[in-house]
């Protein structure tokens, strides 16, 4: 709505309602910074003269093995991710690209996971976990989202927007199908790769319930499960030290999102997720 | 051809006793050994030093000690462990988690490894109140080694201010609601700025519930775990007081009062008195910007409060001589010496008497003379809630006693909604 | 390529995928079926056949109405809300609004923050007493109250919650297809003399509808997946007013260790989910033209 010439009165009236819910959509960011590097008494008192301290970031560090659970994150981000793109761009481009008997039974069963995902199915895929024996491992809370529905939808839907015509000039040239995928069809897609990386990311960095069900050990707990176990402790809640946790381990989210956040709305503009 | 399988069968049967044997002579036992982290501070660090010095104490075995994160995740995963046939050999779980254990057929009485008189002495060095909850059905199932109770905390400058005897807690039921009565200051406007007395109700009310049950001259349940008397007038009554300092009188907040954050509201003088578990003494000590002090829960027809915290159990899936190892390890740890040095270290209360006589918890008790509360409150403590099915029973209380709280039933109506459904699960153990 | 070479090498790049939903989506769905007409396993007794009895469990079950009663409302206050939110915020953002790059990270910060850290933080916003939001209604003169803590409030204060979460993440989808309209479009109608309110309700608002559709199938599936707020916050209390559908299964499942018990609750789950995926398309994709 860039060609109107908005109402002075209105147009401030809405900068006035963006920043208020602004402000308060950062608030418990605000507050985590606030109580992080404030001693315990001043978690809830803000006053400005409150001396600051990196102590609760000491002890959060000292009390539980956070490097740990930090490594664990990304090993798990990393491989989920990793997984996710071969599978996604495999599958999405038989869908895509190919006639085959099947194939429309086939892309429904593969559309049932959008709504069936992993999380609800905890009690079959725990039982799975434990007879394939691999239960508390990076690996088992990895597994049930390697195929993703979502992701094979959405690369299915960018690949078909790449035109014949570059397709059948690749195969002139003599590729094989898969090298016409790696030549013509993953560069194109870009856009949609990387905002696919991006929600997946997030995702996995924040998921919680199926890690904390399918792990319960140190060397494979990511960082949420390792936070809750942290943080519910007989005597109570301690919030700086929450918060001094919080910050230590999205920090890296946090601080790639800031820089990034303009590349990421650009590429979810280019794939066309809308 | 037979001859020959049966001369290799012999043969191959003669290898594997012998390696059997080299085995044992030269490796230790291992003992993997899951341990709970429900408390902060260094714990894994002091646990990994006491396990050294047991190992070098006795060579021959290995111990294996893994952080199985709260209490909740380590029955999980000791259940889970059962049955993948992979338990470890001892556990610290939760009192209440010995019908679970005993239902899923994971562990074994220690009546199995208790064999000299010196051990049967050492069994009876055992507060009874601890032993309580380790026994059923005339076999002692687990080992208590950190225990709590439930105890009041005070705030002395509250009480002076309020014109009350700082070296004076309540005693009473009927003190306790009068002091809260005085404590409870409102604005000009009517808000109450500080509450009376708080008794935290978010996820498990039933414990700090418990206490008013036993001092109102009852208990929640039979030893046995096959009966719960939730309905007996003496615990709706309970419940009703509970009610009464919350809607009669005003001196308690109103709706659940969260548990992790009572201790906070404590610090922040939003309460005067709070109940909670003597585990957070330390806490308490390290936080109040006040002077503070520490009592026995108030009586009605007696003094009370339940039992908490984790026993030591040795599971089934075990060799002969890992259970002998491990119940070695066990004793190690409850000896009087390790008992009091733990109660020091962590908050939690030593759980045998002569513990108690120790030099180093005699001076730490002449230091901090609130720790002794809990142990003279031992006297009148009772078994924490546990029955069959224990989780399911216990949450039928804790449900019914929320709907009270937060105003949807009557104490009466509660009570009878949560005996039915405990009725109906526990029909089956009868 | 032949035919039957085509077919082959469609199936080999299917075949990992397949591999992997069939194992971890397809078979569990069906052996949950199964699993919740057995009892549970226990020491002593190994899972026998009984029928229908979980399910009649499930009906006499008080704790599953309520759950799901909650879960439908909860639904019902999320969705709406976050997603008008979330349209409000890129229209916006994509506007040129003073503090408009702090404003698109503001919005977009509860996606970057696990779920089960900022529940902590806001348990501290609902304390009662000293509380953010009581603090702040302190000083306005209001009384204090004890958000979570009551019957009343606690299931809207974990939608509020909720909420915050979701409108940024979905804002990025609106703020993505605001961004690849063509502004002749508006400049067009502002030479018309269309009015804004009319511009945004005739033009924008159906030229969004492929996201809208997109973004509400997502805050579906999302109200009935998010509980972790549940395990910090609640735990499903007081007296079960926060219990949803998944935070139950959790509970049966890995804190009362009722597998079968809980396999026919995840069935309750699964066919709500798949009612909604029915209705997503026979109505909704008739109405929509999806790109």
């Amino acid at each position: 709505m860039n060609g109107y010439a908005v109402r002075p009165l209105s147009r401030s009236l809405e900068t006035f309602g963006a920043w208020v819910l602004g402000i308060v959509w950062v608030l418990p960011l605000v507050y985590a910074f606030w109580t992080a590097f404030h001693p315990p008494a001043y978690s809830t008192d803000f006053s400005l003269t409150a001396p600051l301290t990196v102590a609760n970031f000491v002890k959060a560090w000292q009390a539980a093995p956070f490097a740990r659970y930090f490594v664990n994150t990304v090993i798990l981000v990393t491989m989920v991710l990793a997984a996710q793109l071969v599978l996604v761009t495999l599958a999405a481009y038989a869908f895509a690209r190919f006639r085959f008997p099947g194939r429309d039974v086939a892309f429904a069963l593969v559309l049932v996971q959008l709504m069936v995902m992993p999380d609800v199915l905890i009690v079959e895929n725990y039982r799975t976990m434990t007879e394939l024996g691999i239960k508390d491992t990076i690996l088992s809370i990895g597994l049930p989202y390697m195929a993703s529905a979502f992701g094979i939808f959405l690369l299915r839907q960018t690949f078909k927007t790449v035109p014949r015509e570059l397709d059948e000039a690749a195969r002139v040239e003599g590729c094989s199908p898969l090298q016409t995928l790696w030549k013509v069809y993953v560069p194109l897609a870009k856009p949609t790769y990387i905002a696919y990386a991006l929600v997946s990311i997030s995702y996995h960095w924040n998921n919680f319930l199926w890690p904390l069900i399918i792990t319960n050990s140190v060397e494979s707990r990511p960082v949420t499960v390792g936070l809750q176990v942290f943080s519910a402790t007989d005597q109570g809640i301690d919030w700086s030290i929450i918060c001094a946790a919080t910050l230590m381990t999205t920090g890296p989210l946090l601080v790639a999102f800031l820089l990034f956040q303009r590349q990421f709305v650009q590429s979810f503009i280019r794939a066309g997720i809308r | 051809m037979k001859v020959f399988a049966k001369a290799g069968a012999w043969f191959l049967g003669v290898v594997l006793a012998v390696v059997a044997g080299l085995a044992s002579a030269q490796t230790p036992v291992e003992v993997p050994f899951f341990y709970p982290v429900a408390v902060g501070g260094p714990i894994t660090k002091i646990i990994d030093g006491l396990a050294a010095d047991f190992e070098k104490e006795n060579p021959g075995i290995k111990l294996k000690p893994i952080y199985s994160g709260s209490y909740q995740e380590s029955i999980a995963k000791a259940l889970t462990a059962v049955k993948s046939g992979d338990p470890p050999v001892t556990s610290i779980l939760l009192s209440t988690d010995m019908f679970t254990l005993i239902d899923e057929d994971a562990i074994v009485p220690f009546d199995e490894v208790i064999k000299t008189s010196d051990d049967r002495k050492w069994l009876a060095s055992f507060y009874p109140a601890f032993m309580e909850n380790s026994q059923t059905g005339g076999k002692t199932w687990g080992i208590p080694f950190q225990r709590s109770t439930v105890v009041l905390f005070y705030n002395k400058d509250a009480f002076k201010e309020a014109g009350l005897d700082p070296g004076k807690p309540p005693a009473t039921w009927t003190q306790m609601r009068e002091y809260a009565q005085k404590l409870t200051k409102r604005d000009a406007s009517g808000n109450v700025t500080q509450w009376g007395v708080q008794i935290p109700s978010s996820g498990f009310p039933y414990w700090l519930f418990q206490g008013l049950v036993i001092e109102n001259g009852t208990n929640l349940m039979n030893q046995a775990g096959t009966q719960v008397y939730y309905d007996k007038p003496e615990v709706v009554g309970a419940l009703q007081y509970w009610l009464d300092l919350v809607n009669k009188y005003k001196v308690h907040p109103p709706g659940i009062v969260e548990w992790g954050t009572t201790p906070k509201d404590f610090f922040e003088r939003k309460v005067a008195m709070m109940w909670t578990t003597t585990g957070n003494l330390t806490n308490v000590k390290n936080n109040a910007k006040f002077d503070f002090g520490v009592a026995m829960l108030p009586a009605e027809k007696r003094r009370g409060s339940p039992t908490g915290g984790g026993n030591f159990y040795i599971f089934k899936k075990s060799t002969p001589a890992q259970r002998e190892a491990a119940f070695k390890f066990i004793k190690w740890m409850t000896t009087p010496e390790r008992a009091a040095q733990w109660g020091i270290d962590t908050g939690y209360v030593a759980v045998r008497a002569d513990a108690w006589d120790t030099p180093a918890m005699k001076k730490y008790v002449e230091g901090f003379p609130a720790a002794a509360v809990a142990r003279d409150q031992l006297p009148f403590a009772k078994a924490e809630l546990s029955t069959h099915d224990n989780q399911r029973v216990t949450k039928a209380l804790n449900d019914g006693l929320q709907a009270a709280l937060t105003g949807t039933k009557s104490a009466a109506q509660a009570m009878k909604d949560a005996q039915r459904e405990a009725d109906r699960l526990l029909r089956s153990y009868k | 390529m032949t035919r039957t070479r085509e077919w082959l090498y469609a199936w080999l790049l299917l075949l990992p995928a397949a591999t992997l939903l069939a194992l971890f989506t397809h078979y569990p769905a069906i052996a949950n079926l199964w699993h919740s007409f057995l009892s549970t396993p226990k020491a002593n007794r190994p899972a026998k056949f009984i029928g229908l009895d979980n399910y009649r469990a499930l009906v006499d079950d008080p704790v599953f109405w309520q759950a799901l009663t909650n879960n439908l409302w909860y639904a019902l206050g999320t969705i709406p809300l976050s997603i008008a939110l979330a349209l409000l915020m890129a229209l916006w953002v994509n506007q040129r609004l003073p503090g408009r790059g702090f404003l698109r990270l503001a919005y977009f910060t509860p996606t970057v923050l696990p779920m089960i850290a900022v529940a902590n933080i806001w348990l501290f916003f609902y304390t009662p007493g000293y509380g953010l939001f009581d603090q702040i209604a302190g000083a306005l003169g209001f009384g204090h109250h004890n958000w979570l803590g009551s019957q009343s409030t606690a299931l809207p204060a974990l939608m509020i919650v909720t909420i915050w979460k979701e409108a940024g993440f979905f804002m990025i989808f609106y703020l993505a297809a605001l961004q690849s309209m063509s502004p002749h479009l508006a400049e067009a109608a502002a030479i018309e003399g269309a009015s804004r309110r009319y511009f945004f309700w005739r033009v924008t608002f159906p030229l969004l509808m492929p996201t809208t559709l997109f973004v509400l199938v997502n805050a579906v599936i999302n109200a009935f997946r998010l509980v972790d707020h549940i395990v910090v916050m609640t735990r499903g209390g007081p007296d079960n007013a926060t219990a949803l559908l998944l935070y139950y299964i959790f509970e049966i499942g890995f804190r009362f260790w009722d597998s079968s018990y809980a396999a026919a609750l995840t069935m309750v789950l699964l066919v709500l989910l798949g009612a909604v995926a029915l209705f997503q398309f026979f109505f909704l994709e008739r109405r929509t033209h999806y790109q």
